[in-house]
């Protein structure tokens, strides 16, 4: 059998996988810390401020019910969303009528699966290009601490808020549906939570 | 007067929809025809081989199952033969009547979530994928009341299964297999002959024969391009010797073919489960074995008959209870070995149809 | 059933007609030089009375002071098996590659020397595959110290 019949490339691929696994180093040496909870909607003033405008109360409702997530699905987390997402546990009664495959559309970013250091920089590049306002629900072990793999952290990243902030946690490898539809509830009465006077950082 | 192109690169990106997992390819392409292609993986590494040095031989078992996570009963169920081969455990019979009811559900689950997956990519959007997931709840019903989880087990140990099913067990499942056949004879009526999905997986892909002998592909794209490889006929492992099965195979290698391979394997699943119901005994379902396995020293490779293809532990032991060297042979990483020949010539439409149809699980393919 | 065939039977036929090749013979498999492995590669590939012309996979294991690799051949027509095992050291990890014999070491063969660092001369394309360039070291190594 012939191998390698004449490649017709017109990029190098040596210089890609240079450049790419630079970035993936500095975004190593750079993520030692995980990134805080946003956690603005605990504050003092709106613990106290019990009426929130009709407003606030509006914008809230509307973006809790109709949450986008995007598309991230790296591994067997993926699975459980897409049972949930189907017909039986269906999630679009809570508003998440589609899964959108382009960032720029999504608000939700439910992280099912492990994320490695080699697609960490993907993972936080599609975080990026989310519009804001924009939420992070970390599914099951793997999302939260790296899981059943962390001990094999030469590639495991341990814990997406190492890389996004995450708002809501969801455990369980893999979370039931009934779970992943429960911290989703917990996430929009976050959400309901919220005030426009106080973005997020 | 000719056009002059020139040929540019993209990125058919790791975050996809359609490419069933964090696969990537770098295409470039002449117009919308691929010339060349480029796959990178390795986007999922978690370093398995690495963990199964520093976990005992029982608790490997939940980290098989996180392998090839549509079908984590036979990857469960390959570990053990191989570490009840290499220690010389004998299984009590009534623990392998149930583990090759478990993996031929099994195989029928992922083999949905395969023919749903690849119908979506063909274009008709979700419907079929919707009505495969519903069957596929059903069989999680039953896997559910076997070992209380649905997606990854844990419940094949070595020398046998953890507990035995309920008594509502099989009666239940006497009941799925009552209704299944009717649910495949639903979705060929409307897909066997239909013509979009004729005109868009009939002589897509070809793999030949002996490209396909030669790139090492094994399960249902072995059998697509016409060998008759099927390990449970060729190395019966289990018991599987004494069950009446056929072996579906293709003609010519292409996607269409692939696929009416995975439907034919499910109906000839409900046949094997049936009669297992049939002839499964009484019993206890776990060998008496110590939770810390020390086999002796020496290697072995053991072998299953996946939905995705061949699987094998190929596990080096120095009578230690952790394994020594632990290798798995992943078949969604050999299968991908001849992509490039599949791919090239076709549009970008028709290579997310191929790689569909190949049916690969990221998880296996970077362990 | 798939027949294992037994490495010392097969290494005494080898030594006839490649003396000097095999370093070690076993009922499960048979041990070659480095040197001598793809002529005896392409004569168990081509000999009708063998035919492998599967191969089955292919893996490394460290064993401290040396490297040995596997390749578990397989006959689809006749229903047979054989382990080859190969060796290299440890301070030069360089084999022969067999990719133009069987298509199924590419892959397997980049991932080997992603995870343990041995080369294998031949190969069109030796680079990491499942980690990223600029990896400090090869994690499948017994000396590999985590992160």
């Amino acid at each position: 059998m012939e191998v390698g019949s004449v490649r017709q490339r017109v990029y190098s691929d040596k210089e890609l996988d240079q450049a790419e696994g630079a970035a993936i180093e500095a975004l190593k040496a750079g993520s030692q810390q995980p990134i805080p909870d946003p956690d603005q909607w605990l504050e003092e003033e709106l613990k106290r401020n019990i009426l929130l405008t009709t407003v606030d109360a509006m914008i809230n409702w509307a973006r809790r019910n109709s949450l986008w997530p995007v598309v991230c699905f790296p591994a067997c987390c993926a699975f459980e969303f897409i049972t949930t997402a189907a017909s039986r546990f269906d999630i679009s009664r809570f508003g998440m009528e589609i899964i959108r495959a382009s960032p720029r559309q999504a608000d939700l970013m439910i992280t099912a699966g492990t994320l490695t250091w080699k697609m960490a920089p993907n993972v936080r590049r599609i975080y990026d290009q989310m519009p804001e306002p924009k939420w992070v629900i970390a599914m099951g072990a793997c999302g939260i601490s790296g899981g059943i793999f962390a001990s094999a952290s030469y590639a495991v990243v341990p814990g997406y808020n190492r890389i996004v902030p995450v708002d809501v946690y969801v455990p369980g490898c893999p979370p039931r549906p009934e779970a992943l539809l429960y911290g989703i509830r917990q996430l929009q009465k976050k959400i309901a939570k919220e005030s426009l006077a106080k973005r997020k950082a | 007067m000719a056009l002059k192109t020139e040929p540019f690169a993209l990125n058919i990106g790791p975050a996809h929809p359609s490419t069933h997992g964090v696969f990537r390819m770098r295409a470039t392409l002449d117009g919308e025809v691929i010339v060349d292609v480029e796959p990178v993986f390795g986007y999922l590494h978690r370093g398995v081989e690495k963990l199964a040095e520093q976990r005992t031989y029982t608790g490997f078992i939940p980290l098989t199952d996180r392998l090839d996570y549509l079908a984590s009963m036979s990857n469960n169920m390959a570990y053990c033969l191989a570490v009840e081969k290499l220690a010389g455990i004998k299984v009590p019979e009534r623990a392998q009547y149930l583990r090759v009811i478990l993996s031929e559900l099994q195989r029928i689950a992922s083999h949905l979530i395969a023919v749903g997956g690849f119908l979506n990519d063909c274009g008709a959007f979700m419907t079929p994928i919707l009505y495969m997931l519903r069957e596929r709840e059903k069989i999680l019903d039953l896997f559910e009341m076997a070992s209380g989880q649905r997606l990854t087990y844990n419940f094949m140990r070595i020398g046998g299964v953890s507990q035995d099913v309920p008594e509502e067990f099989m009666p239940a499942l006497g009941k799925f297999m009552a209704q299944m056949p009717r649910f495949i004879d639903e979705y060929e009526q409307l897909l066997k002959e239909n013509e979009i999905l004729i005109a868009r997986s009939k002589g897509v892909g070809i793999l030949p024969k002996d490209l396909a002998i030669n790139s090492g592909a094994s399960g249902p794209v072995l059998r697509g391009s016409g060998v008759k490889w099927d390990i449970r006929k060729a190395d019966p492992y289990a018991i599987y010797d004494r069950f009446q099965f056929d072996i579906p195979t293709g003609i010519m290698g292409d996607s269409y073919d692939r696929y009416r391979v995975r439907v034919e394997e499910m109906r000839q699943s409900l046949r094997i489960i049936k009669q297992a119901m049939e002839q499964i005994p009484a019993g206890p379902v776990r060998a008496e074995v110590h939770h810390l396995v020390h086999p002796p020293i020496g290697e072995v490779y053991a072998r299953i008959e996946a939905p995705k293809g061949e699987l094998g532990f190929y596990i080096v032991s120095d009578n230690s209870i952790a394994p020594y060297r632990l290798h798995i042979r992943a078949p969604s990483l050999i299968n991908l070995t001849a992509l490039r020949e599949m791919i090239i010539g076709w549009k970008i439409a028709d290579a997310i149809i191929i790689f569909g149809s190949i049916d690969i699980c990221m998880a296996e393919v970077d362990r | 059933m798939t027949i294992a065939l037994p490495g010392k039977e097969i290494a005494d036929k080898l030594a006839g007609k490649f003396p000097g090749t095999i370093i070690d013979s076993n009922p499960g498999w048979f041990t070659v030089k480095s040197e001598s492995l793809i002529p005896v590669a392409t004569f168990l590939k081509e000999a009708p009375e063998y035919d492998f012309k599967y191969l089955t996979y292919v893996t490394a294991v460290d064993y401290f002071d040396h490297f040995e690799v596997v390749y578990q051949l397989t006959s689809l027509e006749c229903n047979h098996s054989v382990v080859l095992k190969t060796t290299c050291p440890r301070d030069n990890p360089v084999l022969p590659s067999v990719v133009g014999l069987w298509r199924t070491a590419d892959y397997q063969e980049r991932e080997i020397y992603d995870l343990m660092g041995i080369r294998f001369e031949g190969h069109p394309n030796m680079r990491r595959i499942v980690l990223w360039e600029g990896f400090p070291g090869h994690p499948l190594r017994k000396d590999f110290n985590g992160t």
